[in-house]
C-alpha cells in the first residue's frame, strides 16, 4: 500500500504530483500559465465565485448526480452489488459540464472574450461550447479530422450552439492533434482567449484545475455512499482516457485507504496486438503536452498512433496525477478490450435500460469483472461518465448495421 | 571557450551578424542530410540549428511539422541525427551545431547517454523547445558532459523571467520575436528592436532572433539590433521536394545568400 500521507497535498507549487506534472511548454507560455495559476488561486478561495459556481452546477448542470443501484445489471453478474455515479444525467450527458462551467466562470473573471478548446469524442467541445454560449462568448474548437468522421453528431450539435469547428489534419488526426494546434492558437491569441483544456492532463495548472472542477463527482458520491449505504464502496472505477471522469470520481477517496481504486483503460483489440490506449499499463515515463506522465511512444520518443472504439480514450498520454497515483501503488491500472466494452454496452442497455458511452462502457466492464471477485454484499461504486447518444451511428457501422 | 562563444566571438571582431538556418533532420532527403548542413555552411550559414523530428511539435507551424512528419515517416530519430553530426565533423569542425527540438525523444533516449554520444558526435548545444527554467534540471547531465543549454526568450517573458534568463544564458539567448508559433505572422521590428536592445544589454550571451524571418528585407531589418538572426519556415518550405545533393545546394544557396549578402550590408 501506498506510502504517502495526504493526497490532498498534491500537486505543489509547480503542479508537481511527484515525478510527474510540471510545465513543460515553450517560453511564450510561461507567462500565461502563471497568468492563469494566479487567476485560478485566487478564484478558489473567492467565496462568490464558490457561489456562482456552485449555483450552476445545481440549478444549470442539474446536479447532484444521483448513485443508482444497477440491480438487474448485479443479478445477471452474479457478484457485488454494481452501483453507478449518474454523471450521464448532466446536461449535455457526461461529467465534461462541470469542468468546462468551471473554467468558463474563470475565463470569464479574467475577462477573456473568446474560448477555445480541443475535444476527441466531442464532449468537451459540446460542452465548451455549451457554456460559450451560455455566457456570450465566441467558442472555437479544434477536433481531428479522423474524430469529426466518427463523431458527426456532437460536430453538429457544436456547431447549433454557435460554435466554431476546425478539422485537425495533421499527425493521427485524433485528440492529441487537435490539443497540439488549439496550444498554437492560445500561443498566438493569448492576450484575448482562454484555453478549456478538457482533460486533467496538458501544463500546470491545468491538470489540478480540471480535477478540482470535476472532484464534485467523487465528494458527492463519498456523501451520498454514507447517506443511503452508511459505508464507503468497497471499489471504485472509471475508465481513463486523459482520466478527468476518473479522477473526479477517486479524489475524494484517495485518502480511504481501505477503498480500492481501479481506473480501465482502452486496451483496444488488445495490450498485445499494439492497438490500443492504454498509457498506464503499457506506456512509460515521458513528456507530451506540457507535463511529464505516461506515455506511448516508440524508441525515438515518438508518441505512437493509439486505438480504441472510443474517441474519448484515443489519447497518448494521462493526466499526471494517475501516473503518480499508479506509480504510488494508490490505483490499479487496467485495460478494457474494445469486444469487453462493447458486451458491457450491450449488457448495460438491456438489463438497466442505459445507453453508456462507448468511453464508459469501458468502467462498466470493469465494473462487472470487479463484481466477480468480491462478495454479494460487497458495493462497486463505477463511473458512468456519460450517456452513449452519441456512439449509436459508430456501433450501428461497427456491428455492420444501416440505420 | 565553446564552438559557439568562440563563433560570436569572430562575428562581433568581425562586426557581422550572424547567419543561423534552421532545418529539420533528414527532410528533404536523409541520404543528404549530411550534404545540406555542408551546403549551408557554403552559402554562408555560421551556425546550424538542427531540429530532431517530432510527432507532437506543439510550438512549431505547419511547414516545419510537416517536414518533422516526413522524417519520422522514413525512420528518422535521435540516433540518426548525431550519426549525421558526427559525419559532418569529419570535414568542418568549426561551424556550431545545436540541435532543437523537444523533451521526449531525449527523456526517452536517456539523458545521460544522449548527453555522452552528442558530445562524442561534436554537437554544441541543445535547444529544448518545452523545457522552460523551472524544468531545466533535468538536462543537468547535458549541460555537465559540455553541452550548452540554448534558453528562448519570448514577448510574453515577464521582467523578473527575463532578468533570470539573461542570467542564464549561455552560447547565445534565442529570442521569438512574437508571441505564435513558427513561421508565421508579421514582423514589428521597433517592438522587437526595443526588446531585444534591452535583453543585449543585460544578457551574459549573444542574442538571436528567430521566429518570422523569411527573407533578406525581414533579416537586414534584425540584423541592425540582433547579433544573429534565425530562419526555419521559409528555407524548410524552400527544400520541399528536393532529393538530390546538386538540387539542395542550389536551392541553399539560392535562398540563403541573398540573405547573407543583406546581412553583410548592414
Amino acid at each position: 500500500m501506498s506510502k504517502i500521507a495526504d493526497f490532498n497535498a498534491y500537486p505543489d507549487a509547480h503542479g508537481r504530483f511527484g515525478d510527474y506534472g510540471g510545465s513543460y511548454v515553450a517560453e511564450t507560455l510561461m507567462a500565461p500559465l502563471a497568468e492563469l495559476a494566479e487567476a485560478y488561486e485566487r478564484l478558489r478561495h473567492d467565496p462568490e465565485f464558490i457561489a456562482e459556481l456552485d449555483r450552476d452546477l445545481k440549478y444549470y448542470v442539474g446536479r447532484p448526480s444521483p448513485i443508482y443501484h444497477a440491480e438487474r445489471l448485479s443479478q445477471h453478474v452474479g457478484g457485488a452489488r454494481i452501483l453507478l455515479k449518474r454523471e450521464d444525467l448532466n446536461h449535455t450527458g457526461a461529467h465534461k459540464i462541470n469542468n468546462t462551467v468551471g473554467q468558463g466562470l474563470v475565463a470569464k473573471r479574467m475577462g477573456k472574450p473568446r474560448i477555445i478548446a480541443e475535444t476527441g469524442a466531442g464532449q468537451h467541445g459540446v460542452a465548451s461550447a455549451t457554456v460559450a454560449a451560455r455566457l456570450g462568448l465566441k467558442c472555437v474548437v479544434y477536433m481531428g479530422e479522423t474524430d469529426i468522421e466518427r463523431q458527426k453528431i456532437n460536430v453538429f450539435r457544436m456547431k447549433l450552439l454557435g460554435a466554431e469547428v476546425i478539422p485537425v489534419t495533421s499527425g493521427s488526426r485524433t485528440l492529441k492533434d487537435a490539443l497540439n494546434e488549439a496550444m498554437r492558437d492560445w500561443v498566438t491569441n493569448v492576450a484575448d482567449t482562454f484555453y478549456i483544456i478538457g482533460t486533467v492532463a496538458g501544463p500546470h495548472p491545468y491538470p489540478m484545475m480540471v480535477r478540482d472542477f470535476n472532484a464534485i463527482v467523487g465528494r458527492e458520491a463519498r456523501e451520498q455512499m454514507l447517506e443511503q449505504y452508511g459505508r464507503l464502496p468497497d471499489a471504485l472505477t472509471a475508465c481513463v482516457g486523459g482520466g478527468s471522469n476518473a479522477i473526479g470520481l477517486f479524489h475524494a477517496f484517495l485518502n480511504d485507504a481501505d477503498v480500492r481504486i481501479v481506473g480501465a483503460e482502452a486496451a483496444g483489440e488488445s495490450i498485445a496486438s499494439g492497438h490500443h490506449a492504454a498509457s498506464l499499463v503499457a506506456g512509460r515515463p515521458g513528456v507530451l503536452h506540457g507535463n511529464r506522465t505516461y506515455v506511448l511512444c516508440d524508441d525515438n520518443g515518438q508518441i505512437t498512433e493509439t486505438h480504441s472504439v472510443s474517441a474519448g480514450l484515443d489519447y497518448p498520454g494521462v493526466g499526471p496525477e494517475h501516473a503518480f497515483l499508479k506509480d504510488a501503488g494508490r490505483a490499479e491500472y487496467v485495460g478494457v478490450t474494445d469486444d469487453e466494452a462493447m458486451e458491457a454496452f450491450h449488457l448495460l442497455a438491456r438489463t438497466e435500460g442505459i445507453l453508456a458511452a462507448l468511453e464508459s462502457a469501458h468502467a462498466v466492464a470493469q465494473a462487472i469483472k470487479l463484481a466477480r471477485e468480491y462478495p454479494k454484499d460487497a458495493l462497486i461504486l463505477c463511473n458512468l461518465s456519460g450517456r452513449g447518444d452519441k456512439d449509436v451511428q459508430t456501433i450501428a457501422e461497427r456491428e455492420g448495421v444501416t440505420i | 571557450m565553446s564552438r559557439i562563444d568562440r563563433r560570436f566571438a569572430a562575428l562581433k571582431a568581425a562586426k557581422r551578424t550572424g547567419l543561423i538556418p534552421f532545418v529539420t533532420a533528414g527532410d528533404p532527403s536523409p541520404e543528404q542530410a549530411v550534404a545540406l548542413m555542408h551546403a549551408l555552411v557554403d552559402a554562408g550559414a555560421d551556425l546550424i540549428e538542427l531540429g530532431v523530428p517530432f510527432s507532437d511539435p506543439m510550438a512549431d507551424g505547419p511547414v516545419i511539422q510537416h517536414a518533422s512528419e516526413r522524417s519520422i515517416a522514413k525512420g528518422i530519430g535521435l540516433a540518426h541525427v548525431l550519426h549525421w553530426v558526427s559525419e559532418f565533423r569529419t570535414r568542418d569542425t568549426d561551424t556550431p551545431v545545436v540541435l532543437m527540438g523537444y523533451l521526449n525523444p531525449i527523456e526517452i533516449h536517456g539523458y545521460a547517454s544522449f548527453a555522452k554520444e552528442a558530445v562524442e558526435a561534436g554537437v554544441d548545444g541543445v535547444l529544448v523547445v518545452d523545457c522552460p527554467l523551472e524544468e531545466a534540471a533535468v538536462l543537468k547531465p547535458l549541460i555537465d558532459a559540455g553541452l550548452q543549454q540554448i534558453r528562448l526568450a519570448a514577448p510574453t517573458t515577464a521582467p523578473e523571467r527575463l532578468a533570470q534568463l539573461c542570467e542564464a544564458a549561455t552560447g547565445f539567448l534565442y529570442y521569438v520575436s512574437f508571441a505564435g508559433i513558427t513561421g508565421a505572422g508579421h514582423l514589428s521590428t521597433d517592438d522587437i528592436a526595443v526588446r531585444v536592445a534591452d535583453i543585449r544589454a543585460r544578457a551574459k550571451a549573444p542574442v538571436a532572433v528567430g521566429f518570422g524571418i523569411r527573407d533578406p528585407a525581414s533579416a537586414k531589418a534584425i540584423a541592425g539590433f540582433a547579433d544573429a538572426v534565425v530562419i526555419g519556415s521559409a528555407l524548410v518550405e524552400k527544400l520541399d521536394g528536393a532529393t538530390d545533393a546538386a538540387t539542395i545546394a542550389e536551392r541553399v544557396n539560392a535562398f540563403l545568400a541573398p540573405i547573407r549578402a543583406a546581412l553583410d550590408q548592414r
